[in-house]
């Protein structure tokens, strides 16, 4: 391992993605080092989802890699990802709606604290205590995300502010290294908005790496450390906010050039 | 949380221990532990099929088969070998796993209506090969003089033995399955059920779990097919057709395939109907089933054990609109 690899948590490189005849990203090269809150920025349609999906292993990338604290992520499959430690949250809320609030965490657990079928069935000694173990730190992270209060309600019935908390907190509770977070902000007003805001820095103030897609330009301004700005596939900027905030290139992109 | 409480649990357990007792003593009701006997065997499928279909939200079409793969397995080895019973009961087990993993780790890929079409063409496969493979399997004359089951040399010679012999297994099998539920695996499941994508990407094996269920319901099935081989002491292919692969449907369906009384009720309920209480209809009793599934789909979605939930919340609704 060189040193950019120790300083680099994640590096993108010479990926392409192609959809038939949509190129859904072309070499977008970007690196997320170690410890920042990164912002993926762009139109609509200009790959950001696309690009969380082959982070996660959802998209086998046509061409490229992709690479986690220097190793390729190519041969794993998505849960093998999160176990490594990528965790992600989605565009639309994905949270099991039927399970409780607290339930929902614990499951983000499962890769830290295995079971497995047998010893659960048998409700041997160890399934016993592995089972107050993830209560406890579900528990944890439902008041670090503030929904302690709410721990058996089913997620469902939870506003849509608060799910999006919830999917944050599930996220976390995989004990992540880099935390992915697919526009947590959509949808929400102005106080959710903070609320999440304050909620992402304090997990990057904990050590965790985040990597956001996110339109809400105030929420990007306040929080993120570096900033990329993709447009048909492709970087078009990258830099920190106040650079990217004078770009003609970015503003152009997004505003359509003075003719 | 899906907490499932002890008081049922002992309730249950009483209920098994006095009845055929009960049914001693009223002559009406004489020949009731006999059928319980198969209510038993029922539900060995049936709480493994709740656990895959309602939990994890995958269907089968094909349980018929591994009913009829442990029975024949038990069947062939005892009749033709003489081998000892619990060790084919064993062995079929083995067997019915080995298969159901081969078949599931494929299928299972497939999702909604193509999984469905692909476990039922294994049960009309394996449907076909009990008919034809005469030499192993009797064809459709079936295997008769299958031995008796017997524990510590005491010869399990009457169905009151039986009755208990099954209804432990189903006891044993239920705990183990709602330790399952109410566990790590069980969250794990259910999550599978409502999102493959979030449940992947928080770390969970998803297809590893769907094949583990899967065959872990398989394995339930052919146990119930040994017991009931050892029972009836004679089998047939008409036992393992399609139309009990779609009956066990109807019993989850009916009883709630979303809780695990459900499995139990439901099996209880169409095993007396059939058995018992539809002798008039005849050959019409098919459409006695399709009507049942027909009301249960359209306004009990959650099944019997849904029902109170409903009217709870319909009695609720009322008292606010006064």
């Amino acid at each position: 391992m060189n040193d950019t690899t120790a300083e680099n948590i994640l590096e993108v490189q010479g990926v392409v993605m192609a959809f038939g005849g949509l190129m859904a990203l072309f070499k977008p090269d970007f690196k997320v080092k170690r410890g920042i809150i990164k912002a993926i920025i762009g139109p609509n349609g200009a790959g950001k989802t696309t690009l969380f999906n082959i982070i996660t292993g959802f998209f086998t990338p046509t061409e490229g890699t992709v690479r986690f604290k220097g190793r390729s992520i190519k041969k794993f499959k998505t849960h093998e990802i999160a176990a490594r430690g990528i965790s992600r949250t989605f565009q639309t809320v994905e949270l099991f709606g039927n399970m409780t609030v607290l339930e929902n965490v614990m499951l983000g657990c499962h890769t830290r604290v295995p079971t497995s079928f047998m010893a659960s069935g048998f409700r041997l000694p160890g399934a016993k205590r592995k089972e107050e173990e993830m209560r406890d730190r579900a528990l944890n992270i439902l008041k670090f995300i503030g929904l302690a209060d709410k721990f058996e309600e089913p997620a469902d019935n939870l506003p849509l502010g608060q799910q999006k908390m919830l999917e944050i907190g599930r996220a976390l509770a995989t004990e992540p290294e880099l935390i992915c977070l697919d526009e947590p902000a959509a949808g929400l007003n102005e106080t959710e908005t903070y609320v999440a805001s304050s909620l992402i820095k304090a997990i990057n103030a904990k050590g965790i790496t985040v990597l956001l897609v996110e339109h809400d330009m105030k929420v990007i301004m306040n929080i993120s450390d570096e900033i990329v700005v993709l447009n048909y596939g492709q970087k078009i900027a990258e830099g920190t906010p106040e650079a990217i905030r004078d770009n003609s290139t970015v503003i152009e992109a997004y505003l359509g050039s003075e003719a | 949380m899906l907490r499932i409480g002890k008081l049922p649990i002992a309730l249950f357990a009483g209920f098994i221990i006095i009845f055929p007792w009960v049914a001693g003593k009223v002559p009406a009701i004489g020949n009731y532990t006999d059928i319980m006997v198969f209510v038993g065997i029922y539900c060995l499928i049936t709480i493994g099929l709740g656990l895959l279909m309602g939990y994890a939200g995958q269907i089968s079409v094909g349980h018929a088969a591994f009913y009829g793969i442990g029975a024949y397995v038990s069947a062939i080895l005892t009749t033709r070998y003489g081998l000892n019973p619990w060790f084919c009961m064993f062995i079929a087990v083995l067997v019915t796993g080995t298969i159901a993993f081969l078949v599931g780790a494929p299928s299972l890929k497939l999702k909604g209506h193509y999984l469905a079409m692909a476990t039922l063409a294994f049960g009309i496969i394996v449907f076909i090969i009990f008919n034809e493979e005469i030499q192993w399997t009797g064809g459709p004359d079936g295997m008769a003089d299958i031995p008796g089951l017997s524990i510590f040399g005491f010869e399990l010679d009457s169905i009151e033995k039986y009755f208990y012999l099954v209804w432990g297994f189903v006891f044993v099998i239920l705990i183990f399955t709602i330790n399952v539920i109410q566990s790590d695996a069980g969250r794990a499941l259910r999550a599978i059920h409502t999102s493959e994508a979030a449940a992947n990407s928080m770390g969970v094996n998803v297809s590893k779990f769907k094949v583990l269920v899967f065959v872990y319901s398989a394995i339930l099935a052919s146990l119930a097919g040994s017991l009931y081989a050892h029972y009836l002491n004679f089998i047939n292919p008409a036992t393992f057709d399609l139309f009990f692969s779609i009956k066990l449907l109807i019993m989850i369906a009916l009883g709630g395939m979303y809780n695990i009384w459900g499995a139990i009720i439901g099996a209880g309920i169409i095993t007396f109907l059939s058995y018992e209480w539809l002798h008039y209809f005849e050959e019409f009793e098919v459409i006695v089933y399709g009507a049942i599934l027909l009301v249960v789909t359209i306004f009990l979605p959650n099944g019997l054990v849904g029902l109170p939930g409903m009217l709870k919340e319909l009695f609720v609704r009322q008292k606010s609109n006064e």
